[in-house]
């Protein structure tokens, strides 16, 4: 063969390769979208994503510093002016959640895909190398599925320091171990299959063979475990940051319902303080995990049955 | 097999400890500074105070005392110069009563609910129980808290706003026992609807799987009415999985406990917690990691050894 042969050759193996993943690609979106709550979901989400980014051009960062907000009434029930009402501190609720959901969502997905990182390569080493690598991951494993998380996620907080990005990577640290045992199961079954025996036998290195075989067909799974980690992980933020542990940088939905218990707003009657934050982390939670098991239905024929 | 389970259990608890002492040794480099934060120390006192904080010897020395320490019931001492083991005893009982209750009902209910929906998959029960369920799983335990104490404490005041007793009650006995549980049904509420979810979403699974056993086509075969199918055939069979989950989510309940003792202002474990680590008093911290780490390491051997007593099918020859 000729060098121009070899490159068409090769050429033509990667368009196929990608018209192959283009196709399966178009199938799972078809059976997604077959999941009414998963596509609900999806738009619910989608629209948040986009409202969190947009936040900076409806309203400015001025609009959550108390000291310009002195000629504002204190907490006002919602009008015209303020949608949502206003705060104890005279800031207006709209922009103090909207704000807040930036600092949840980001949190909530960087966390996840900490998390997600971490089982995913101690699961597939686990699972790939076996034998003493594996006996030594699945016990540091069962210790953080024992552990209760959220006591063990406010002493890591408390003694690693309360910033934004310990809450991140507290949260990924406690939340691993669950997906970690998951990819650990499915590597073994890849495993088994013939081409990877085949790759093996022509000699192809564990390296090759994890990049080539294991990761791309465990990687569903994996897509499927993000998105099922991301509300857990935006439920522990909301949960550390209403306990009082951890970030106080930025305005976040945890913060603001610590913020309506330590003012009173029960007492106070002050609904608008508490009642639209508790729905949006509920909503965000749910169309998380309506994708998630939408997305693992997709990808494991098995549940589908149910 | 036993002997080894119990030895793993041993082994997790070790690590606690040991994950305890050298992680707060990385941040607390000098108790006693943090006791008497700048106020002069005479070098007796200062003598005594390192010796009940045991800051003498190196690193491994400390450890060695922690442990010792440890073995005799020891847990350190709180800022407050309080023994945090009576600290801690003072607070259990609460959180015990609110976990206890709450666990008992939840899993009761749970699977009551999990039994009736998994018998008729898709049916209009099964459809709304898992919806409401699943509502309830995805809010804030912090945000259902406070909407409670909004509906039913603050607008219509049929409960109490928050701690376990009435400070200026003078109930005693029988009374007071009611007037606490009086304090309890709201907290106890959030803790149970919300993780109803855990036992029914399992044990809806567990009657699915259940379903298509050949041993049920037989039971009907017999003639036997559709309700005692289920009750002497299926439920036995398939009740096993959420019985050990009673066990196993206990670490839950606790993290729920700290939530909801926070938001009604009740003096337990969960609240106590939340306190030191914002003190941060981390003697006390510790000690009640410790307590929690090992009481869910208990529950889950407890789990551990009963189940293949309960089902002979994972007896291990």
């Amino acid at each position: 063969m000729t060098e121009t042969q070899v490159q068409e050759a090769t050429q033509s193996r990667r368009l196929l390769a990608r018209q192959r993943k283009l196709r399966s690609f178009g199938r799972l979106t078809k059976e997604f979208r077959t999941d009414t709550a998963g596509v609900i979901g999806g738009v619910v989400l989608l629209s948040f994503i986009v409202i969190a980014i947009a936040t900076p051009l409806l309203f400015s960062s001025d609009e959550l510093d108390r000291t310009l907000q002195i000629d504002q009434p204190k907490l006002a029930s919602p009008s015209g002016e303020h949608l949502l009402g206003t705060d104890d501190k005279r800031r207006d609720m709209l922009a103090v959640l909207l704000w807040g959901s930036r600092t949840s969502l980001s949190v909530g997905l960087a966390a996840a895909v900490f998390a997600i990182t971490i089982g995913a390569l101690i699961g597939i080493c686990s699972g790939y190398f076996g034998r003493w690598v594996d006996a030594v991951l699945s016990r540091i494993e069962e210790w953080f599925l024992v552990i209760p998380t959220l006591p063990l996620a406010i002493v890591l907080v408390t003694v690693l320091g309360g910033s934004l990005r310990t809450i991140i990577i507290v949260i990924g640290l406690t939340s691993w171990a669950g997906s970690a045992r998951l990819i650990r199961a499915q590597t073994l079954t890849v495993k088994q299959r013939l081409y990877v025996e085949r790759s093996r036998g022509l000699g192809a290195p564990h390296r090759h063979i994890i990049r080539r075989h294991i990761f791309p067909n465990v990687m569903p799974i994996i897509l499927a475990n993000l998105t099922l980690t991301v509300p857990v992980a935006i439920l522990s933020e909301a949960t550390l940051s209403f306990l009082g542990i951890g970030s106080f940088e930025r305005e976040s939905w945890g913060k603001t319902l610590e913020a309506a218990h330590a003012a009173s707003a029960i007492r106070l009657g002050a609904w608008w303080y508490f009642l639209p934050v508790g729905i949006l982390i509920t909503t965000v939670v749910l169309s998380f995990t309506m994708v998630g098991n939408a997305v693992e239905r997709v990808v494991n024929p098995k549940l589908r049955e149910r | 097999m036993i002997v080894r389970k119990i030895g793993v259990a041993i082994g997790t608890l070790f690590v606690v400890v040991t994950a305890n002492f050298f992680l707060f040794r990385v941040v607390q480099t000098d108790p006693v500074a943090a006791v008497y934060r700048g106020r002069n120390l005479s070098e007796a006192k200062k003598a005594e105070l390192e010796e009940r904080f045991n800051l003498n010897g190196s690193k491994l020395d400390q450890y060695v005392g922690y442990l010792e320490q440890l073995s005799h019931g020891n847990l350190g001492y709180t800022l407050n110069s309080q023994p945090v083991s009576s600290e801690i005893a003072e607070k259990l009982p609460t959180t015990l009563k609110l976990v206890g209750t709450t666990t008992i009902l939840t899993a009761v209910i749970g699977i009551w609910l999990g039994i009736r929906a998994g018998w008729r998959p898709r049916s209009k029960f099964d459809r709304i129980t898992t919806g409401i369920t699943m509502f309830f799983y995805s809010t804030s335990d912090a945000f259902f808290g406070l909407a409670l104490l909004y509906l039913f404490a603050s607008k219509n005041p049929w409960f109490p706003t928050g701690g376990l007793i009435d400070p200026n009650s003078t109930a005693t006995g029988l009374n007071r026992i009611l007037e606490q549980f009086h304090h309890l049904v709201l907290p106890g509420t959030v803790l149970v609807i919300g993780y109803l979810g855990q036992y029914s979403l399992v044990q809806r699974a567990a009657m699915l799987e259940t379903s298509g056993e050949d041993y049920l086509t037989l039971a009907r075969a017999k003639g036997l009415r559709d309700s005692l199918v289920r009750r002497r055939h299926a439920v036995p069979n398939a009740l096993l999985p959420s019985i050990t989950l009673i066990a196993l989510n206990v670490g839950y309940t606790i993290g729920g406990a700290i939530i909801v003792e926070t938001t009604f202002s009740i003096p337990g474990i969960g609240s106590e917690l939340v306190r030191a680590a914002k003190g941060p008093d981390y003697a006390l911290l510790q000690g009640i990691f410790l307590l929690i780490s090992a009481a869910v390491i208990a529950a889950t051997l407890i789990a551990d050894l009963l189940y293949p007593r309960f089902d002979p099918r994972v007896r291990t020859p």
